[in-house]
Formats: C-alpha cells, structure tokens, sequence
C-alpha cells in the first residue's frame, strides 16, 4: 500500500507515566484538512505530539514523504517542513506581531517579505496591528498571529493544536474560514479540535480518537452524518 | 537672599550630587544590565557578576600595564580606554568558558533556578580568588591622562561663583560610554535578528526553540554581551574610583537592588534602577550644610551636618529601596522576566 503525505501508525505511548496512545493511526495527503476528534482524555492533542516528535513512543512509526522520521528530533522534523501552533503559549507576547514573523521565518535566509505580505494579505487584521505587542491582541487575533508564525517557513504541513479553544464562535468561523484558504494552497493540514461540528464541516477526512485508539474514521460529512458518532458525543 | 546664592547653591549640588550620581548611577546600570540579561535568557540570579566585572577590569588594567611598558598611552585619554576592547574579548572567552564548564552540566539536567543561584555563588567564590591570586587585594589606581575637564579653580575664575564645579574627565568618559553602550545594546536586541531571537527565547523558549531557535547560540551570545557589559562597567568604575576586589564584590549588592526595583529580565528597567539606586546613595548621604546655609535665610542656619546618613551606611540604602519595592510593587517598576 502506498504511504500517505504524512502519517502514523499503531503509536504507542505516553508522557513518561501510564500510556495514553494505545496504537492510533493518522494520515493525511497534501492538500487535505484532516481533523482529530474526540472526547477529553482521548489522546487527541498527544497523537499530534508524537506525530512532531514532542514525546517517546513506545512502538509504531511516523513517515513523511515517504521517509521514516519516527527517531527524528522536533527541530529536524520542522527543519523538513512540519510546522506546529501549540494550543496556548502560542505567540511571543513581548514581541509585536510583525517580530513574531519574523521569528517564524528564523529558519530562513532568503528574503521573506513576500510570506509576510501574503500573511497580511490571509489575516489583514494583522497588518494593522503589526508594530503592536501580540500579548496585547484579543484572543482571535493571537490566534491568526499564531497561524501566521507557523506559516512563515512555507511548510507542506500544518498543524493546529485546538486552534478555536477560547474564541467567539463568529472569530471561529472566520478562521476555519482562513484555514480552508490556507489549503487551497497545497498544503496537509491537520487539526485537533474541541468545536468537533464546526471542524468536521470543513474537513476532507476526520478521525474520531477514544482512549488513544482509532474509533472511526470517514469523510467529515459521513462523520457528521452517522448516528453513531452524533450520538457518542456530538450531542445528537 | 540673593540669586547668586541659589546659583552658587545649584552649582554645589551639581559637584557633590548630580555629577557623582550620574556617574555612578551610569556604571550600576551597566552592571545590572549584565544581571538581568542572565535572568531574563538563562533565568538565574547571577552573584557572580561583580566579581566578573572585577576579572573583567583586572585584565584591562594588566593589558594597560603592559601597553604603557611598550610606550603606548591614550594621550589626555586613560590608556585603559585602549585595553577595554581586549578586555572585553578575554573576558567574554571566560564567561563562554564558564559556561561550558560549569552551567551546561546544569542545563543538562534541567535543575531548577535556585541550584544555579548556588552555582553561581560558587563561580563567584572561584573567580574572587582568581583575581586576588593574580593581581592581589589591593586598591589600585590605573587612571592616567586628563584628570580634569574643568578644574575647580578654573570654573570659579570663569564664572566667579564662590563654588566650583570640577568636571573629572572619567566621569564624562563614563557617561558617553555608558550611553553608546546601551544605545548599542537596545539597537541589537531591537533590530538585529540575532537579538530577536534572544527576546523571543527569554520570552517564550517552548515555541521559540518550535520555531528553530537554536538555544546554545542564544546562551552562547548572552554570556558574550553580558562578560562585554561588565568589564565595561567594571573598568568605568575602576577608572573612576579606584581597583579592588573586594568592593567590586560588594557591588553586587546595589547593582541587584537596581536590577529587581526596575523589573528584573527588563534591560529598560536595569538602566532606570541604576539611577535610582545611584541617586538615592548620593543625594541620602552627602551633607547639606552649605547648601542649606547658601538657601536658607541667615537666621534658620543649620549647625550640624544635615545629613541623612552616614557614607559608611550607603549600602543601608539600596537595600530599604529594594524592601520598599518589594512590598508595593513586587514585579519592579517595568514588570520584568523578559527582555
């Protein structure tokens, strides 16, 4: 079988204490929004962890592009193209919001003013408010901040770690809004999400995670669809 | 009263108090510079940093030693201006190496902020008896050229005030090189990317190193600019009063005053702290008398001093400026921890 884009397989695992995968798999292609549902402690934010190489694995493997990359650090696996926005702490709030590009692209040494322009062109809030402190920005727009960083070294995948977590449900939709756009552009995005609804809405494909395994998987709109994963925890 | 009296009175003041105050306070803040850059990338109280300074002035007084042995001088200007920058380099070689040697073992392990602390009091130990051994304990005096800008006598027949206003040449030295160091300073942790990514690490390390911050380089740059900063302020001192270990030891008691009343990690608040802490021994020590009877109407004269206290409690005052902070606004006066 021909490997995914990206992906991983039978992950087992943990933070050092008891396992929280108990061998889940994900994989997603370029140009696709793949989404991580679940219940809490499902291990939704861990698998994409691991996937980053954030945490030891006990077994399973990670590939990209066709490489296996289950023993590479974090910084060589962003080095390849994998790019990552926390859930919190996801800005540099001492530094303003054009710095915290800048920093995104630190990795860079060609000219990286055209990614800037095109951030501000995806997020034009943030123009505006570019020599302003990020820690002094709302919510939603630390968010964009955030995703804007990521972008900074033209990754071929992108990953949100519950990107909508404490914003308004009209800044939410307009930032899946900005997340469909940013795949127009070729790129694997993966996200893991609380407002699972919302998020299946606009996947391709979406996973459904208990207890660190693989409960169901499907196109977002048969996820949305089947009475079973209504039922088990989107609420009818 | 006449007015000649108040300018005879401010041009007292600005001997005894401004002048000495600036200085002074302009070599604190330099100094505490140096504090709050370790605390705010490597996140540990650093007592070593007066005695690094006192290694850092020691080997630009060897170097001026030796260039003044071969006939090089600065002239009207201190030789030891010319040995600051060799200063500088060896000096910054030692921190890197200290670094390597002593807290790497400590980032490895992750301790906690306290055990580096300890460390450091350990580094400062070691380094205090490095300099003793070399250079001896006592007081040295490595100024040579201009003493004086404006001498005392030569203000007084200028302007023919009854006070004179002696400008030293190394306090001017001190306050022009102070400013071309911070500016220097604010320039490259504002601007250059090098220094972005040392606010972006002390700001937030997790996603700075998300982002491809390489730690070590940020470490490695820190000890460099901190070892420049404190022979800078070490020599700046040394010229101005005089060498010797152990008072630049106990400067480190004022110089964390400063750095903790501004907002300890925040360089903005190290520089204002300085002054504040280099103010306030000057102006609580020095005696009033004359300036009082120069102000003050014939009949309220005072007969004492009038002064708050004594010179040898200077270091009294630094520390009831630190627990006044500490009790009102416990985060400084900028709210610190990152550059």
């Amino acid at each position: 079988m021909q490997n995914k884009y990206f992906e991983c397989s039978n992950l087992i695992g943990g933070y050092g204490g008891a396992d929280i995968l108990h061998g889940c798999s994900i994989a997603i292609d370029k140009n696709e929004i793949v989404v991580i549902v679940g219940p809490n402690g499902a291990g939704k934010s861990t698998v994409m962890k691991a996937m980053l190489g954030m945490l030891k694995i006990k077994s399973g493997s990670v590939s990209f592009m066709d490489n296996d990359i289950t023993n590479l650090s974090p910084q060589l696996r962003i080095s390849l193209g994998l790019s990552f926005v926390p859930q919190t702490n996801n800005v540099f709030t001492e530094l303003t919001v054009r710095e915290n590009l800048e920093i995104g692209a630190y990795t860079r040494n060609d000219n990286f003013e055209e990614t800037i322009e095109q951030i501000y062109e995806l997020f034009p809030v943030l123009k505006d408010k570019q020599s302003q402190l990020a820690g002094e920005l709302s919510g939603g727009q630390r968010q964009q901040v955030a995703v804007g960083r990521a972008l900074m070294t033209k990754p071929s995948v992108l990953m949100l770690d519950e990107p909508t977590a404490g914003v308004s449900p009209i800044v939410m939709d307009e930032l899946f809004e900005r997340i469909i756009e940013i795949k127009k552009t070729g790129m694997a995005i993966l996200i893991v999400e609380q407002n699972a609804k919302q998020a299946l809405n606009i996947a391709d494909y979406g996973y459904v995670l208990v207890n660190g395994q693989n409960k169901h998987f499907g196109t977002g709109k048969e996820l949305l669809e089947s009475k079973e994963v209504r039922q088990s925890f989107l609420g009818g | 009263m006449e007015y000649i009296d108040i300018i005879n009175a401010l041009v007292l003041l600005s001997n005894f108090v401004l002048l000495p105050a600036i200085t002074y306070g302009s070599q604190l803040a330099l100094a505490a510079l140096g504090v709050t850059l370790i605390y705010a990338v490597l996140r540990f109280s650093n007592f070593a940093h007066g005695d690094l300074m006192s290694f850092g002035t020691m080997v630009t007084i060897l170097i001026t030693w030796w260039l003044q042995s071969v006939g090089i001088t600065g002239g009207v200007m201190p030789t030891a201006l010319i040995a600051l920058p060799f200063g500088i380099l060896i000096t910054a070689l030692l921190c890197i190496l200290i670094d390597q040697g002593v807290y790497k073992f400590y980032r490895k392990q992750k301790s906690v902020p306290v055990v580096f602390m300890i460390v450091s009091v350990g580094v400062m130990f070691t380094l205090n008896a490095l300099v003793r051994f070399i250079i001896g304990p006592d007081d040295r005096r490595f100024f040579d050229g201009e003493k004086f800008i404006i001498k005392a006598t030569e203000f007084k027949n200028l302007t023919g005030l009854d006070e004179g206003l002696a400008i030293k040449s190394t306090q001017v030295i001190t306050i022009i090189v102070a400013i071309i160091t911070m500016i220097i300073l604010f320039w490259f942790l504002q601007k250059s990317k090098t220094g972005k990514s040392m606010r972006a690490f002390s700001n937030n390390e997790d996603l700075a190193l998300l982002s491809g911050i390489n730690p070590d380089r940020v470490v490695m740059y820190t000890w460099i600019i901190v070892g420049a900063l404190a022979t800078i302020a070490g020599v700046l001192y040394g010229l101005d009063k005089s060498f010797k270990p152990y008072t630049y030891f106990s400067l480190v008691l004022p110089m964390f005053a400063a750095a903790i009343i501004g907002g300890v990690g925040n360089p903005l608040g190290a520089i204002v702290g300085g002054y504040i802490i280099g103010f306030s021994e000057v102006m609580l020590t020095y005696a009033y008398k004359k300036f009082l009877i120069y102000i003050l109407p014939t009949s309220i004269e005072p007969s004492g001093l009038m002064q708050f206290l004594s010179t040898d409690y200077k270091f009294a005052i630094s520390f009831i400026i630190l627990v006044i902070v500490l009790i009102f606004r416990p985060t400084g006066i900028f709210k610190g921890k990152t550059l």
